[in-house]
């Protein structure tokens, strides 16, 4: 709720400027650029909004940090499930989705789609080795990520407020990783890209919980001594707790 | 009310985990075991990574340990030099076990090691528990008393470094009770679970030691133990959630009274009886999930650029 109100402003400048609005052909931001991670996060919702100078399509596609993914298939052997087979993947975004305001293939040409790397079928995963590619352990890394919601499986609507402001809502789960995200904004004309604009989006982990990961990083020796002292206390806590009872 | 576990890095209903934690302390304190081996399969069964419920569960086990060791003492039922030497061999044993656990993960077989030492060791205590309390069901019944040699002599008694311990009423090569702390060591640090269901069995039936003293002897020597895996897990793998630890602990104290409370008004040997039930009931149902076509054949883990 509170977030509306203070877009409201925004809106109403965004509106009240058409002049500078001629200038620049797509103009777009985010309702927050900081998802902080708190002891209490359950996941968080950032609005994408903006304007448009004219008539034409948005496509806004929101990707996390990149790194290496190893995916492994299980095989059988000797009768049980084991990890049999496993692939590096460089590029692979930790978290992907994609909003647009009428359907994708309507929009862009596969080439197209490929060089501005729309859609889950061109998220620039390669394989880290010459090895042949690996369809089957891509296609499964991507389902993973579905299943973990870091993927989102269809594209989200973008939605025109009249001719030119235009908003989307982009649902990051509880589970999402931190990093530094870029939003990419495209504004489609006659098959063409004719405008885009990149907005970062940073996850971090804030307060207690990331005090105490970033310990258990830097300073891991303290902070298994820390553990087993406070276990030490709990258990003899425990003990005085209930031995008169 | 969701609480963010920082290190297993998602967020997990508090009163799942104290509900978990009172469950388990429940059982534990009904039948005085640590309750580990149920501890992780559950924690992993919730989407707590394997690796991150096994080092954590070491944590949670030093509370319990300390004040499960507490109430023995106050009874006078500690051996503390049989739980010297077992921890000596335990100590090595852990070491061994992490560093084990870091090269298991680096191949990507630790999912299947924790699996396949789980079925193995759960089924066979499981199964030795049953009979041996069936058994002594049976007896009682029948109302026959047992005959127990006091003393039998084997090869045991043959190896060197023979030390006498008192409050076990032993005299026996320090060397059997030292490879035993070590295996425990080693299980430990790879199930992230005290190994009380291993050590007391063995402690009874291998080392010949009186049951009064077994319990407060192996909780005594399990404190180390998972002190030491605590401490070499956060060392090398980072993996310890000290809030899952906290909130298990919680939930685990509080049922470990309940259910001691109510373990005192059962039997001995329906205790074990229901006890090597369960445990052969987790083993069963970890050999199925080893054995059965897995609903997901692949797997994939994100590493960040910098690692």
């Amino acid at each position: 709720m509170g977030r509306r109100i203070r877009l409201l402003p925004i809106l109403l400048l965004l509106l009240a400027a058409p002049s500078d609005l001629r200038a620049e052909p797509l103009v777009a931001d985010l309702s927050n650029h900081l998802i902080a991670i708190t002891t209490g996060f359950t996941g968080a919702d950032v609005l994408l909004f903006g304007a448009t100078d004219g008539p034409g399509d948005i496509v806004a596609v929101v990707r996390g940090p990149t790194g290496r993914a190893i995916v492994r298939r299980k095989g059988r052997l000797f009768g049980i499930w084991v990890n049999k087979d496993a692939t590096d993947f460089e590029e692979v975004p930790n978290f992907y989705a994609v909003a647009s305001s009428r359907p994708l293939d309507q929009l862009l040409t596969p080439e197209m789609a490929q060089r501005y790397r729309v859609g889950l079928d061109n998220l620039g995963i390669r394989p880290a080795e010459e090895a042949g590619p690996d369809t089957a352990m891509m296609t499964a890394l991507i389902d993973i990520k579905k299943t973990e919601q870091l993927y989102r499986p269809t594209p989200g609507k973008v939605v025109f407020l009249g001719g030119q402001l235009f908003r989307a809502d982009f649902h990051f789960p509880a589970n999402v990783p931190t990093g530094t995200y870029l939003i990419e904004v495209m504004l489609v004309r006659n098959g063409k890209v004719e405008s885009a604009q990149t907005t970062p989006l940073v996850v971090s982990k804030i307060g207690v919980g990331a005090d105490i990961f970033e310990f258990a990083q830097r300073h891991s020796a303290a902070y298994g001594v820390v553990a087993i002292l406070s276990a030490l206390m709990a258990g003899w806590f425990a003990h005085l707790a209930f031995r008169r009872s | 009310m969701q609480i963010y576990l920082p290190i297993a890095e998602l967020s997990v209903n508090l009163f799942l985990l104290l509900g978990i934690g009172g469950g388990v302390g429940f059982l534990s304190g009904l039948f005085g075991v640590g309750g580990g081996f149920l501890m992780t399969p559950l924690l992993i069964f919730i989407g707590i990574p394997p690796a991150v419920a096994v080092a954590t569960q070491a944590n949670q086990v030093v509370a319990s340990s300390v004040s499960g060791v507490l109430a023995h003492w106050s009874r006078d039922n500690v051996d503390f030099k049989m739980g010297a030497v077992l921890l000596v061999g335990g100590i090595l044993g852990s070491t061994v076990g992490v560093g084990l656990f870091s090269l298991l993960s680096h191949f990507g077989q630790v999912d299947l090691v924790i699996r396949l030492f789980y079925v193995f060791f759960l089924g066979f205590i499981g199964v030795l528990m049953f009979v041996e309390s069936a058994r002594s069901i049976w007896r009682r019944r029948r109302r026959i008393g047992t005959p127990r040699k006091l003393h039998e002599h084997t090869w045991v008694h043959g190896l060197p470094l023979k030390m006498r311990f008192r409050k076990s009423r032993l005299y026996i090569s320090a060397l059997l009770p030292g490879a035993i702390g070590f295996f425990i060591g080693i299980l430990s640090a790879i199930m992230g679970v005290g190994g009380a269901f291993i050590l007391v069995p063995a402690m009874i039936y291998l080392l010949g030691m009186p049951t009064l003293v077994v319990v407060g002897t192996s909780l005594f020597q399990i404190i180390f133990v998972a002190a030491n895996v605590t401490f070499l897990q956060s060392v090398q793998n980072q993996t310890v959630d000290f809030i899952l630890a906290l909130a298990l602990t919680v939930g685990g104290v509080i049922g470990a009274q309940i259910g001691g409370r109510v373990g005192a008004k059962l039997h001995g040997e329906h205790l074990r009886v229901l006890l090597a039930i369960l445990i052969l009931g987790v083993a069963i149902r970890l050999a199925y999930e080893l054995g059965a076509t897995p609903s997901h054949l692949y797997s994939a883990v994100w590493l960040s650029p910098e690692s």
